[in-house]
């Protein structure tokens, strides 16, 4: 569990994002302890919900997987415009996960503002 | 080095990377025939690049690369007697790719006093098959798309299958000692190999999916390919390269890469379920894995992919580093876009919707668009001006158009032309064509070999 608030790319050991196919966008959040994964999986932070708002998309086509084996959380969803198309902004979707790793995560319980890491 | 006795049962096959003419080491197809491989896999294509390779029908790849890694691959399959089986060749799988590829192989086998028997197994349909199989309801959509039209179909330039293992199988059991594929999924290759061995269906379609990147599925990505041993309970992966090793992590993880869901993965003939697989570490750099399941299906389908052309487009990139500018960007950037819809109307005669614009500010949200949050002035920005139209000629002339304005345009009650920085002269960059992908559709088969054309040819060089 993390000591102070910090963004999910912060606390993780890695946020990434990748097309699935040229229709869908996947993002994998790789986490280093049982404990962090813990952490952010019962925090409320991450649901089909949190990403839809994060990324302009309804949640409904947002497909959340928590993946306690591994300590990693899948996040698919269709791709707003289709990889290669004209307007498309990143081809391999491998910059997406930016705002998903700047989602500030809640301040753990007994925190205070003079704890240090 | 840790090595399997080739007494081994089951079948050993080396991917000795995430792609054909990607690079890789003779040394480490070496190692892979130590280890007892029965079959050399690789990949050559993918949609990863976009859409613009199956639109026209051309390689991604660079000519000398592909031919320096089939020489390695040729030379070793042909000394070690075991097969070559490449996927989806010349990137998009069409059969100009396919041909493109025999046509490397060719040459090679001549030079190199090389003699086998090649297939090449073409994927490519023609649009009447597909509206055919609309119009007899075997053609389904996957989401996010809806029904296909058939003008969607017509309006491709080409449309090709994903073949399975099926034809792969078939070319190999017509004693084809090189098989030359067109569009295949990622793991037909490694697939047909334990599949035509009679082992089971769960470990092989997972052992596929592990390796079909090479190296992703190591520590080591960068270092170099794998090799795989599959048998009736499971599958064993050992990296090619010493420098890497393969954990129950980065072999698991592999499951997540470029794919929707974690568990399932559909394939041509039914769904590889990982969800109560096991990963074990058999020594430090080698992993087993057991307990993987798959789901056949009713029938095989053929997944469908297509590109239309969509337009031709012309680009210009422009620097801007006046404070004044990018301290009112957005002001400047909507009025840019006002003056030139003025002007194109004016001096081409063209509304917007004749025409597709698309300004991406590189230094500002050039990436992430609307979802940028980040706040603060950048110092510079890289403008890269996109037109589409439905001709070249029209897409120039409306970035020509925009060239005045993209050299001197000044903020709304400025005293002063400002002069921007233009990265080339002519500022008018030619694009070509410009494709998008249309079909994301399974077409429902009898057998998995249908659609699929094998031509059987001798490549003697005594």
């Amino acid at each position: 569990m993390p000591d102070a608030a910090l963004t999910l790319g912060e606390l993780a050991g890695q946020v990434r994002s990748k097309n699935a196919g040229p229709f869908w966008i996947t993002m994998d959040v790789l986490f280093r302890s049982e404990p962090d994964y813990t952490f952010v999986t019962t925090s409320g932070v991450l649901s089909p919900q949190a990403i839809g708002r994060l990324y302009d998309v309804d949640p409904a086509t947002v497909k959340y997987f928590e993946l306690r084996g591994i300590l990693a959380v899948k996040i698919s969803f269709p791709r707003p415009v289709t990889a290669g198309s004209f307007g498309d902004r990143d081809l391999h979707g491998g910059q997406q996960f930016v705002p998903l790793a700047a989602l500030r995560l809640p301040a753990p319980p007994g925190h205070h503002q003079d704890a240090s890491r | 080095m840790s090595t399997q006795p080739t007494s081994e049962p089951g079948v050993g096959v080396i991917f000795p990377s995430g792609m054909l003419g990607g690079g890789f080491t003779a040394e480490s197809i070496k190692r892979g025939i130590a280890m007892g491989a029965t079959a050399i896999a690789i990949d050559g294509g993918s949609t990863d690049s976009g859409p613009y390779y199956l639109g026209a029908g051309v390689a991604k790849t660079a000519a000398s690369a592909v031919e320096r890694d089939l020489r390695i691959l040729l030379s070793a399959a042909r000394e070690a007697q075991i097969p070559l089986i490449v996927g989806s060749c010349g990137t998009a799988g069409t059969d100009t790719g396919v041909d493109w590829v025999a046509e490397i192989a060719v040459r090679i086998a001549a030079e190199d006093r090389l003699s086998f028997r090649m297939a090449r197994v073409y994927s490519e349909l023609d649009p009447a098959t597909v509206i055919a199989a609309i119009e007899a309801g075997r053609v389904r959509s996957l989401p996010p798309l809806g029904d296909l039209d058939p003008d969607t179909v017509r309006s491709c330039s080409h449309v090709v299958a994903l073949m399975g293992h099926d034809p792969i199988v078939a070319a190999l059991e017509a004693g084809a000692e090189v098989v030359l594929a067109g569009r295949a999924t990622d793991t037909s290759m490694v697939a047909a190999v334990a599949l035509m061995h009679g082992l089971p269906a769960g470990p092989t379609w997972h052992a596929a999916k592990t390796v079909e990147c090479g190296g992703q599925c190591t520590t080591n990505p960068t270092a170099g390919g794998v090799h795989v041993r599959i048998d009736g309970t499971g599958f064993t992966v050992t990296p090619l390269s010493p420098d890497a090793a393969c954990t129950p992590t980065s072999v698991a993880a592999h499951m997540l890469y470029e794919n929707a869901d974690p568990f399932r993965l559909l394939e041509p003939t039914g769904t590889l379920d990982t969800s109560a697989a096991t990963y074990t570490a058999i020594d430090e750099r080698t992993v087993r894995v057991e307990g993987s399941g798959f789901l056949l299906s009713s029938h095989p389908t053929a997944k469908l992919e297509g590109a239309r052309l969509g337009g031709y487009e012309t680009i210009s990139l422009v620097g801007i580093r006046d404070p004044h500018i990018l301290a009112s960007l957005e002001t400047w950037l909507r009025y840019l876009l006002s003056v030139l819809e003025d002007r194109v109307r004016a001096t081409l005669d063209l509304d917007p919707q004749h025409y597709e614009l698309a300004l991406q500010c590189y230094g500002a949200n050039a990436v992430l668009g609307p979802l940028e949050d980040s706040t603060g002035d950048a110092r510079e920005i890289g403008l890269l001006f996109k037109v589409r139209a439905p001709s070249q000629q029209t897409a120039t002339a409306i970035a020509r158009t925009a060239n005045p304005l993209l050299l001197h345009l000044p903020l709304p009650g400025m005293d002063h032309l400002p002069s921007f920085a233009f990265a080339t002269s002519p500022a008018e960059i030619e694009r070509g064509p410009s494709y998008e992908f249309v079909l994301n559709h399974v077409l429902d088969l009898e057998r998995g070999t249908d659609l699929f054309r094998i031509d059987l040819s001798e490549v003697a060089n005594a």
